[in-house]
């Protein structure tokens, strides 16, 4: 398992996360993120794309 | 010896490339050469939150630059290095200083530069807008009360515009043959675009073009073809770009608009054929828009150099490897701009509608929140959003997606 932290700070809720790995990350109805904090490494493929395609770049994993 | 792939090009698409060769399970010297001084760093900013308070040049690319991913090792980067020459035929690239480089494979990641506006008149005042150094340069005038003309209402242009007029400066948008990001959004939402400059006091000239710059010895007028004259001291040009391909010549290449290729996007070789050790990354590359049979296109969207590399790289390690690459994904275009704080989203291709039909919401009022369809015959190939929470992209770019039939050639 790896942990997920997001930076609140940065996080501007595109939601391109939510794309990328819907297992992990979600936009609620008000549009703001909502996310796993933590994740099966079988995921590791659509994370790091998430981590790619976030604008802001937000994203960061931890083992 | 180990085998060596050359990046041509240091930003977001370089980077990227570089991340997917090695995802590829490329083992051999990836070299990464780049004009720019600075490690690869994220562009949208630099028209919103950095062109409005930048802070240092340290403070500036401390916030811009990307992190690569950590699979991502052995690669060697040379930044401050311009590739002058190329022979496709004989694998190698020249550097300015006149050193020659042989590769096994080459990635064509060179980008693009701003165009200017090629007319009579002064040019110190004139700022074009795609570099951390443009940024800061141009952030440095933007004092409260300038008098702001900005040439060309694109991304850039509106952007720039908008931040202009957030920190105070008098600004004028010369809008062009089109109005405010009129290609991408369609007419119905550019008016309502254009509404919001004009609400927070941005003076909108439609349909006109600049027909010289006044001054003496610097701007202090913008000269336009409806005889009319725009007091402006600082002047953004945001007319487009040109495609860095000068270095490719001479290999008998389509360079008239970018580089062109295939759908795995390998480099179309003179006769037309698909190159195995030429691929292009990023919004230099012309390619087929297979999702919509359209002819190929360059993208100018963020997300391009992302989705051309995960496509390009597995290419490139199939073809030195002399396998065929595997059937490509046809990635779905997005864009997004801020403007006045109102996020506007779009996906597919409104920009080849034939038709468009508002799905909810005022285009007069995209801040309120608003979604435009875009369609070819009966088919959903686009959808914009304007001020309306991330879920509903989502929920519209998921349309995007169903409605859509691949055409398979």
């Amino acid at each position: 398992m790896a942990q997920i932290t997001v930076d609140r700070k940065l996080c501007d809720n595109h939601g391109q996360c939510a794309i990328a790995a819907p297992k992990v990350f979600s936009m609620n109805d008000e549009g703001i993120l909502e996310f796993e904090e933590t994740f099966d490494d079988a995921l590791l493929d659509e994370v790091e794309e998430a981590i790619d395609v976030c604008p802001v770049q937000a994203i960061f994993v931890k083992d | 010896m180990d085998q060596r792939i050359i990046v041509a090009g240091a930003s977001l698409g370089g980077l990227r490339a570089a991340e997917q060769l090695r995802a590829a399970g490329w083992v051999g010297e990836i070299i990464v050469i780049g004009e720019e001084n600075h490690p690869p760093y994220n562009r949208p900013p630099l028209s919103k939150e950095v062109l409005a308070a930048p802070g240092t040049p340290q403070e500036v690319l401390a916030k811009l630059a990307f992190r690569a991913r950590r699979s991502a090792t052995g690669i060697q980067w040379r930044l401050g290095t311009r590739i002058t020459a190329s022979n496709l035929a004989d694998r190698t690239i020249t550097l300015e200083d006149g050193e020659e480089i042989g590769f096994d494979g080459l990635v064509i990641a060179t980008g693009l530069r701003p165009a200017q506006v090629v007319v009579p008149g002064p040019v110190d005042g004139r700022h074009v807008l795609r570099t951390i150094d443009d940024a800061m340069a141009l952030h440095a005038v933007l004092v409260p009360g300038a008098q702001v003309g900005v040439i060309g209402s694109g991304f850039i242009g509106c952007e720039s515009a908008a931040t202009a007029a957030s920190l105070g400066c008098t600004v004028t948008l010369v809008e062009g043959r089109t109005g405010p990001m009129e290609r991408p959004l369609g007419s119905a939402l550019s008016s309502g675009v254009r509404e919001m400059f004009s609400r927070r006091g941005v003076d909108c000239r439609t349909a006109v073009s600049v027909v010289a710059y006044r001054g003496d010895g610097s701007c202090t007028g913008i000269e336009l073809s409806d005889g009319s004259l725009v007091a402006a001291e600082v002047i953004i040009e945001a007319v487009g770009s040109h495609a860095n391909v000068e270095w490719l010549q001479g290999n008998g290449l389509d360079l008239s608009d970018g580089v062109e290729c295939d759908r795995n996007l390998r480099v179309l070789a003179a006769d037309g054929q698909p190159m195995s050790r030429v691929v292009a990354v990023g919004d230099i590359a012309r390619y087929p828009d297979v999702r919509n049979g359209l002819p190929a296109r360059r993208v100018e969207h963020w997300a391009t150099p992302t989705d051309t590399a995960k496509i390009a790289a597995p290419a490139l390690v199939a073809g030195i490897a002399g396998r065929q690459p595997a059937e490509a994904p046809a990635p779905l275009p997005s864009f997004w701009t801020d403007i006045f704080g109102t996020r506007i989203n779009g996906v597919g291709s409104p920009a080849h509608a034939e038709e468009t039909r508002i799905l909810e919401g005022d285009p007069g009022q995209p801040q309120e929140g608003v979604a435009v369809g875009y369609y070819r015959g009966n088919t959903l190939i686009g959808v914009v959003n304007a001020g309306l929470p991330a879920s509903r992209h989502l929920h519209y770019r998921q349309l995007v997606l169903d409605a859509g039939a691949l055409v398979t050639n």
